[in-house]
């Protein structure tokens, strides 16, 4: 494994490039380490259940065998515990993927869904539609789309400084952004007579605890298939993004697309943001962290990193909505203010970095 | 596209071996592997940051083996011509081709295959090692998620061999010298296997010493990969020792193309630079230029002289 650590005297390793067996033994290792965190979660709860029925429940119900499942645990499992662990995982997926698309296609590394604004666009979008068309579902999906891509457009074209992309300008545009959007978004709430205030607010501050469509497994067949076109789109890129990431012109030189790389990124990472958001509000930083610690253990290769990424940001939002519902239980803490806990001092602990 | 054209080309996994000297370079027989036919071109009036300028036309051939080297004070049009060579801008009028094709017109693939430019290096976002940024060159010649092959490895070890820095291939890049990092970079062209190297002023930031080196190297690679090398650079005197061919431009008007004999004048030099020069043969034939004795201040305060501008 490549290794990041600043060693300055290592032995000689053999010059290793990624081959698919490493990528699939890292992909094994974290699907693994998720599998975990997902059984550690359907555990913990008002309602305590073993290890053990939680193993045997799933299996039984993976093989089809349900009649065998106590209609407790199913209920417990599968109607409630486990739709949220899979709203989850299709949140920390999207959004980490998202936030790793970003950073490579503004050459930024503190870029991310939520920083750069992107996320609350998407939220406008997705209120805009809840209070033009409630009742269609995909509708909001696809104003949140529109909205991270309007978003996105708009602080591209603020954070350049003559005619280049500025990393520090790109920021703050991304912020004022933000800023800007959720006043929108404040502002409709409480002009909009006869929603549910409260829940609208726990929503926007990244909630995962929202209930799923009478058909939940349609649903969420659709919300995969999408997270699987628009991650699959980004991962067709990954050897063109790391050589766009050394360098723009350098890349054009030696045979990159780079009109048509970046184009593919940034509908596929907005589409992104956009499900992410309109299914459970803007959490933010997971983008931001994820694809960091990442890089830190397995370097910056995309072809290696976007996928681990993928199960990285799933194994991210899991383990901290298994922490929000704890922390202050029988209440539960929306699961953005757990990122933003845990994600705030880092991306200024990174910016310092950057800096000197 | 590529095919005929191609088959010049050092064998794959032999970055150096030479298939013996079918046709030796400027015999007519087989085109030049770079032609610059009358080639113009002008950035638009409307541009914001450009001002307008005009180049060429400009002609010249390169062929195997053969350094070229592209002289001229700034804003003479060097980098516009580089880019014309790269195929990355399309002459307005004219011919810029590689092998027998238009640069412009290659896929950038393809493309990349055959040119390859070192230009000063840019920040890298995220910490890289020394292998894994010259594997990059390998680039145009993968497939789907570009796995690298066990002969894209002995490639980039080859081009690091080539340019002697072989033990520093599991560095970081961020903790290479200036010098080191040029000399990574020019294996990272190299391991593009290109049947043109191109240099965008690679001497800038190097001592005396690694000025001479760097030139000592190119000289020997057109050689040993047979391809061609032209290098923009302010150098005057290490054009003339080491090129077969000097391009001097001004104002984006090509003065005088040829062998460094040829375009070494001192009435032409001191015309383009617009400074007092002197040029000199040495001992081995090559023109070597120096400042004007009598017109620098203190020789002129020495001998009591005044300035005379004939």
């Amino acid at each position: 494994m490549v290794g990041m650590g600043k060693g300055k005297r290592e032995g000689r390793p053999p010059m290793r490039p990624l081959t698919p067996r490493r990528l699939l033994s890292v992909c094994a290792i974290l699907a693994g380490v998720l599998f975990v965190a997902v059984v550690f979660s359907l555990r913990l709860g008002a309602y305590s259940i073993s290890s053990r029925d939680i193993v045997m429940t799933l299996i039984n119900g993976m093989i089809g065998r349900t009649n065998q499942i106590p209609s407790e645990f199913s209920l417990v499992v599968f109607g409630l515990r486990l739709p949220r662990i899979a709203l989850g995982i299709l949140v920390g997926a999207s959004l980490s993927v998202a936030g790793a698309g970003f950073q490579a296609l503004l050459r930024n590394p503190l870029a991310d869904p939520y920083v750069l604004g992107v996320s609350s666009g998407a939220a406008l979008g997705a209120i805009l539609s809840l209070s033009l068309a409630p009742h269609s579902p995909l509708a909001m999906q696809a104003a949140a789309f529109l909205g991270a891509v309007g978003t996105i457009a708009a602080v591209y074209f603020l954070g350049r400084r003559g005619g280049q992309l500025d990393s520090s300008t790109l920021l703050l545009a991304g912020i004022i952004s933000a800023s800007f959007l959720s006043a929108i978004i404040s502002f409709l709430m409480t002009t909009l007579a006869g929603r549910d205030l409260r829940g609208m607010a726990f929503w926007l501050m990244g909630d995962l605890s929202s209930a799923p469509p009478a058909d939940p497994g349609r649903w969420f067949g659709w919300l995969f298939f999408v997270f699987f076109i628009a991650a699959g789109a980004i991962y067709t890129t990954a050897s063109d993004l790391n050589l766009i990431l050394t360098g723009e012109e350098e890349a054009r030189h030696l045979g990159v697309h780079v009109g048509r790389v970046k184009l593919v990124v940034y509908v596929s990472a907005s589409l992104l943001t956009g499900l992410a958001v309109s299914v459970s509000g803007s959490i933010g930083y997971v983008g931001l962290l994820v694809p960091h610690v990442i890089r830190m253990i397995f370097g910056s290769d995309y072809r290696l990193l976007i996928p681990a990424t993928a199960i990285g940001g799933a194994i991210a939002i899991v383990f901290a909505d298994t922490l929000a519902r704890m922390v202050v239980a029988p209440t539960e803490l929306p699961v953005g203010a757990m990122t933003a806990l845990a994600g705030a001092p880092v991306f200024i602990y990174l910016l310092r970095r950057r800096m000197r | 596209m590529s095919g005929d054209a191609d088959s010049g080309r050092p064998g794959a996994g032999s970055g150096t071996s030479s298939t013996g000297a079918s046709w030796p370079p400027g015999s007519g027989q087989n085109p030049a592997r770079v032609l610059v036919e009358q080639a113009t071109y002008a950035y638009a009036a409307t541009g914001r940051d450009a001002p307008d300028f005009t180049l060429g036309p400009i002609s010249f051939e390169g062929n195997r083996r053969e350094l070229i080297s592209i002289l001229g004070p700034n804003a003479s049009g060097k980098s516009t011509m580089l880019k014309l060579l790269a195929g990355m801008f399309k002459p307005l009028s004219g011919r810029v081709q590689i092998d027998g094709s238009d640069a412009s017109e290659l896929d950038a693939r393809v493309r990349a295959q055959r040119v390859a430019l070192v230009q000063q290096e840019s920040a890298l976002l995220f910490p890289l090692r020394v292998w894994e940024y010259v594997l990059q060159g390998r680039y145009p010649y993968g497939r789907r998620l570009r796995f690298q092959s066990a002969q894209d490895c002995r490639m980039a070890e080859n081009a690091l061999l080539q340019v002697g820095a072989d033990d520093l291939r599991d560095r970081w890049m961020e903790q290479l010298s200036g010098g080191e990092k040029q000399r990574v970079i020019l294996a990272r062209a190299l391991a593009q296997e290109p049947s043109l190297l191109l240099l965008d002023e690679p001497t800038q930031h190097l001592d005396i010493g690694g000025k001479l080196e760097l030139l000592r190297r190119l000289r020997r690679l057109a050689d040993e990969n047979r391809f061609t090398v032209i290098v923009v650079t302010h150098e005057l005197n290490l054009a003339a020792e080491f090129s077969d061919r000097i391009v001097l431009l001004q104002k984006g008007k090509c003065m005088r193309t040829g062998e460094p004999t040829e375009v070494y004048q001192r009435d032409l030099l001191e015309q383009v630079f617009q400074a007092p020069l002197e040029v000199h043969l040495t001992v081995t034939g090559k023109p070597r230029v120096s400042l004007r004795d009598q017109d620098l201040p203190h020789a002129q305060a020495k001998a009591g002289w005044t300035i005379d501008p004939n």
